[in-house]
């Protein structure tokens, strides 16, 4: 009979998870007692308090790293310390958006088109189940970036998983296309996961252990059947590049896009992609690093293809929120040229471009949520024409927040890119240097065609209107547009600072 | 005591008037003309201090500096922001600001009516600022900057009543031509900083033992097109008439007294790559005597009163450029031509501008006529301007050009004898012309319109003239005491060659009086002693009519540069829309096709994107096993 070992837990450097967790659990309890009236309010001021909460017991593990936390199966470091702090703040900008309630169905379970989402809606019930459903998705999130262990990995993917299928069925208008999405996103999301089990199961069995530690040894050690190791790899990558949504697993990122409510695409385009590809970069730059240069040119081609065909079909986008996925797709590919190249400046580079590109889609998505018509959100881009007419001011944000994806200087997008592009020079890869400069120019051809359509052509008189933005959203749009500019125009404290502060403890 | 510190006040005044009153707006209306003469006459009084300081101090320690910033800095080429105060920029900065300051006086008054008069003041103040610049520079890229302010300004100015297309087009004109000479500067600047590595006048008047005559004479030939640009000399002389279209006092700051003089403030201020640039040195003497004669020809035909004095500003500085062509020997001349120029026909200006304002904006000579009488202080002002152009003695001009005269003639050869004749000939159309204006508006019958009641203008506007006349009477004399300004400005110079004196000075003196006399005598002639009439006569000669349309100036212009222009520009519009666009309009229409195509694959079946994922696991499998393998 073998010993029972008491796991050894610190609590301070899980706090910020643990925070989250429970801020989610509370969450749950206002929505069973609390009264429907103060659900509303409630839930956002919990959601903001423990996402600032969070925040500063993150801010106070800072310096303080260790890979043998929870029994060696999570690691604390400079990395996970500033992709944590990225998704917390990512969160707390895109949190605020669900705040305008009536984007969500008043009666999530009940069937489209059904009495009982008629009473609902007459009843004008607001669901709020929302809130602890999005910090559920954080703590996955944030435990996602520091797992390292296969099992803690896949337990943190399916938590932050989870959730989000069921937000992307919450739109109140739409709803069969917003729960054709959420089964998408179940069915395609439980099938990929299938693969980096399968993934993982090989590692193990290769490695004869699930730490990424014990996997580098392994690789290191060189003596073990290397056909485990090459399904492995391969098998978890396609787990993962499912969640980054790179070509060819990206088919459900548009759909979903589209079809989820605006405001929890805004937080599960930023968010997920900090997450997974803060994952990707542990798992690679730890676990796999040995190994590079047989997954070099399987991720190399993956990434080439992603960028030139995210570029390539956001071009030919009729809908605002679909062009948007292409071009996170594309960005995807950006994303993975910082993996690929495999050093310190690639690390620096990706976590920084994560960080910037993940605030300024939250900030493009909160700017789409605004423009409607009498039956909801107008994402149709020719009805968009003019709108700089109509609303210079949020024509002239989106415009700006477009011209960060597009990467002109002066934007955070510049400087991401210069950064990642630049890892990717260093380390000898110059076919993802040229695919990745031409593929930017083919984006930024797509960005700059709507910049015209909505500032030189003549406004369609259909009713399509700008709302006047709530305070929340009022907030989290000035927020990104703020941190996108200055990322833009003194980017340098921060680069510092992550060039100071990146490292994986292995 | 002033020291090198306060120099950047000179223009830091000005340019605060004119930046503070442009965003003033409409609050300083009331006072914003007065705030904007302060500045001006506070730039001259801190002129003066530093001339006397100047005086004050030793020939070798006169010049002094002010870094400002380091502007450009690249490897080993460094341009600091610095001003330089010498000997020759302090002549600029007084006549700069002092004709300046009068004016912006003389303006006071006589823009009283207009509703923009605070937006005038704003550039006239902004000119000021640019022009001190172009003068205190101590590279040739500062200098640049003052350069384009000063074109700028000058736009802003003949454009000042833009309201009517005319005037809209004569300042676009004006400064297209002067893109033209400011291409020029830009070549002669790329010139020195490619084959010296410095744009500084100290640092290139120091390499230029270093690099060969033919680049000297290629930057030497460029700069002498940027004078020619900025002071309206021949072959780009054609926007100075149309520039009159402007305000009579910016006519009188701008387009005769200061701007357009900077053409010669450039090449006398690289006198050392002239030196050294002989063929450059001769096409500049070139280009000085054809305008010269050109500029008075076209004078000699001109009925509008601006544009005849402008025509004669053409000449007038034909003959500075001749001088300053001429090497050591005649660059102090020129300088001085250029400052006693600046007295006289400034104070001519606005005797002009003084007889449009009596006259209800009348500038057809034909309609003037015995305005002696009802205007006797424009007339006492103007006729000592007069008399100082066409080089009476004692009177200003006549110590300047008798000096440029004499220093052509003894240019030595068959040079001497052909500049020297044409610098006479130009003394006699001068004073054919000069007098013919004097004649036609203040003497003989009155040929006014109906309506018209000429009166003499306010105090504000005659005090200008009056001490500007002062200036025209006693410039000359002063310059000459003891060779005054030639011992001023030779510190700067290369020491003047010997030659032979082909002609005593005293003949030249005597010749220089008998063409005086010539002139004058012609003109009394043909329009004191005849009647005039108040129609343009037609049957008049060929030679007449091609000076009336300023020697077919424009249609030259047209038929060389125009037209080939714009057949250029549409010829490369066409293919830029054709080559170009369609190349790019295809590359953008083979990315959309593309991109449709590839868009086939998202068909919104979840069990086709599984595939997809499956396929794609299997292929990700197969590479990295192609790979080990």
């Amino acid at each position: 009979m073998s010993t029972f070992i008491t796991p050894v837990l610190n609590y301070a450097m899980l706090a910020p998870i643990l925070v989250v967790l429970a801020g989610a659990l509370i969450g749950v309890l206002i929505e069973a007692f609390a009264p429907q009236r103060s659900r509303s309010s409630s839930q956002l001021l919990l959601a903001v308090f423990t996402l600032i909460v969070a925040l500063l017991a993150l801010i106070r593990t800072r310096g303080t790293y260790s890979n043998k936390v929870a029994m060696n199966s999570v690691t604390f470091d400079g990395a996970g310390y500033l992709l944590q702090m990225s998704i917390l703040i990512i969160a707390l900008i895109a949190i605020l958006l669900l705040a305008d309630s009536d984007k969500f169905a008043a009666a999530p379970t009940a069937a489209p088109g059904s009495d009982e989402e008629r009473q609902a809606q007459a009843a004008n019930i607001r669901v709020t189940e929302i809130y602890p459903l999005t910090l559920f998705a954080i703590a996955g999130m944030l435990l996602f970036t520091v797992s390292s262990d296969l099992i803690t990995l896949f337990v943190a993917l399916e938590v932050l998983s989870l959730p989000l299928y069921l937000m992307a069925g919450l739109a109140r208008r739409r709803r069969l296309a917003s729960q054709e999405a959420a089964l998408k996103y179940f069915l395609l999301g439980a099938f990929s996961s299938a693969f980096f089990l399968f993934g993982i199961a090989y590692l193990y069995g290769y490695s004869d252990s699930i730490t990424f530690a014990g996997i580098a040894a392994a690789i290191t050690g060189g003596a073990a059947n290397d056909v485990f190791l090459l399904i492995g790899i391969s098998f978890v990558s396609v787990g993962l590049l499912f969640k980054v949504s790179a070509v060819p697993f990206h088919s459900w990122a548009p759909d979903v896009y589209q079809g989820a409510p605006t405001a929890v695409t805004a937080f599960m385009a930023a968010a997920t992609k900090v997450a997974a590809f803060g994952a990707m970069l542990r798992i690679f730059y730890v676990a796999f690093a040995g190994d590079v240069w047989q997954w070099r040119p399987m991720l190399t081609a993956v990434a080439l293809v992603t960028m030139v065909f995210g570029s390539l079909v956001a071009i030919s986008q009729r809908d605002v929120k679909r062009m948007l996925a292409y071009s996170s797709i594309a960005h995807a590919g950006f994303l993975l040229s910082g993996i690929i190249a495999l050093n310190k400046s690639g690390l620096d580079a990706t976590i920084f471009y994560l960080f910037a590109y993940g605030v300024a889609t939250v900030g493009a998505f909160a700017i789409v949520s605004l423009v409607s018509d009498s039956s909801g959100e107008v994402s149709d881009l020719n009805r968009w024409a003019g709108l700089g007419k109509r609303s210079p001011w949020i024509a002239t944000s989106f415009a700006f927040l477009l011209l960060t994806f597009a990467g002109i200087p002066l934007t955070s997008g510049f400087v991401g890119k210069f950064a990642i592009f630049s890892a990717a020079y260093e380390s000898g890869n110059t076919a993802i240097l040229i695919t990745g400069v031409l593929s930017s120019a083919i984006a930024a051809f797509f960005y700059i065609r709507i910049i015209v359509l909505i500032f030189f052509k003549d406004p369609v008189e259909d009713g399509t209107s700008v709302v006047i933005p709530s305070m929340y959203t009022r907030i989290t749009i000035v927020a990104s547009l703020i941190i996108t500019l200055v990322l833009g125009v003194f980017p340098a404290p921060v680069l510092d600072y992550i060039t100071q502060t990146a490292f994986f403890l292995r | 005591m002033v020291t090198s510190s306060s120099l950047v006040y000179l223009i830091g005044l000005p340019l605060f008037g004119a930046v503070f009153l442009l965003l003033m707006g409409r609050k300083a209306d009331k006072w914003g003309h007065l705030f904007a003469t302060a500045m001006s006459a506070g730039s001259f009084v801190l002129g003066l201090l530093h001339f006397f300081a100047m005086t004050n101090r030793s020939e070798e320690e006169r010049p002094i500096t002010q870094t400002l910033f380091t502007w450009i800095e690249a490897g080993d080429f460094k341009v600091d922001a610095a001003l330089l105060l010498d000997q020759l920029s302090i002549c600029f900065v007084l006549l700069i600001s002092g004709v300046g300051t009068l004016i912006h006086i003389y303006s006071i008054s006589y823009m009283s009516h207009d509703e923009n008069r605070r937006r005038f003041f704003a550039y006239l103040n902004l000119f000021v600022a640019s022009m001190l610049l172009l003068v205190l520079g101590n590279s040739y890229l500062n200098l640049y900057v003052g350069w384009e302010g000063v074109g700028l300004a000058s736009y802003l100015l003949i454009g000042f009543w833009n309201q009517k297309p005319a005037y809209a087009t004569a300042s676009k004109k004006a400064f297209v031509m002067n893109r033209v000479g400011d291409m020029g500067l830009t070549i002669a600047i790329m010139i020195a900083f490619a084959t010296m590595g410095t744009v500084s006048f100290d640092g290139v008047k120091e390499a230029v033992d270093r690099v060969g005559t033919p680049t000297l004479t290629a930057m030497g030939i460029m700069l002498l097109v940027a004078a020619a640009g900025k002071s309206a000399q021949f072959p780009l002389q054609a926007w100075l008439g149309d520039a009159m279209a402007g305000p009579t006092p910016v006519s009188a700051l701008i387009h005769a007294a200061t701007m357009v003089t900077a053409g010669v403030y450039l090449i006398v201020r690289s006198n050392f790559v002239f030196d050294a640039a002989p063929t450059a040195q001769l096409l500049v003497v070139i280009v000085g005597a054809i305008t010269l004669i050109f500029g008075a020809i076209i004078g000699m035909a001109k009925d509008d009163i601006k544009k005849a004095l402008a025509a004669s500003t053409m000449s007038q500085i034909g003959y500075m450029i001749v001088a300053a062509g001429l090497g050591p020997a005649g660059y102090a001349f020129a300088i001085m031509h250029l400052l006693t120029h600046g007295f006289f026909k400034a104070g001519m200006f606005l005797g002009a501008g003084s007889v449009m304002h009596g006259m209800n904006d009348e500038v057809n000579m034909r309609k003037y006529g015995g305005l002696r009488k009802m205007m006797p202080i424009t007339f006492a002002t103007f006729g000592l301007g007069y008399l100082a152009i066409i080089g009476v003695p004692p009177f200003a001009g006549f110590y300047s050009k008798d000096e440029i005269i004499a220093t052509a003639f003894n240019s030595g050869g068959a040079q001497g004898i052909i500049l020297g004749s044409v610098t006479l000939l130009g003394a006699v159309i001068t004073a054919f012309y000069m007098t013919r204006v004097m004649v036609l508006t203040f003497s003989g019958k009155p040929r006014w319109d109906d309506g018209v009641h000429p009166h003499e203008s306010p105090a504000l506007m005659w005090l200008p003239m009056a001490l500007l006349a002062i200036g025209s009477v006693t410039a000359g004399y002063l310059f000459t005491q003891g060779e005054a300004l030639v011992h001023w400005l030779s510190p700067l110079f290369a020491k003047k060659g010997e030659y032979d004196e082909l002609m005593p000075h005293s003949v030249v003196t005597v010749l220089a009086i008998t063409a005086v006399i010539i002139g004058v005598t012609a003109a009394l002639m043909k329009y004191q002693f005849k009647s005039v009439d108040s129609v343009v006569p037609t049957d008049v000669s060929l030679a007449t009519r091609l000076a009336r349309n300023d020697l077919g100036q424009d249609v030259v212009n047209e038929a060389l540069f125009m037209r080939p222009g714009q057949a250029l520009t549409e010829g490369i519009v066409a293919i830029d829309e054709r080559v170009v666009d369609g190349a790019v309009r295809g590359i953008g229409a083979m990315t959309v096709g593309s991109g449709a195509t590839l868009r086939r694959t998202q068909s919104g079946y979840v069990r086709s994107y599984a595939a997809l994922i499956l396929l794609g696991a299997l292929v990700l499998l197969a590479g990295i096993w192609v790979v080990t393998q």
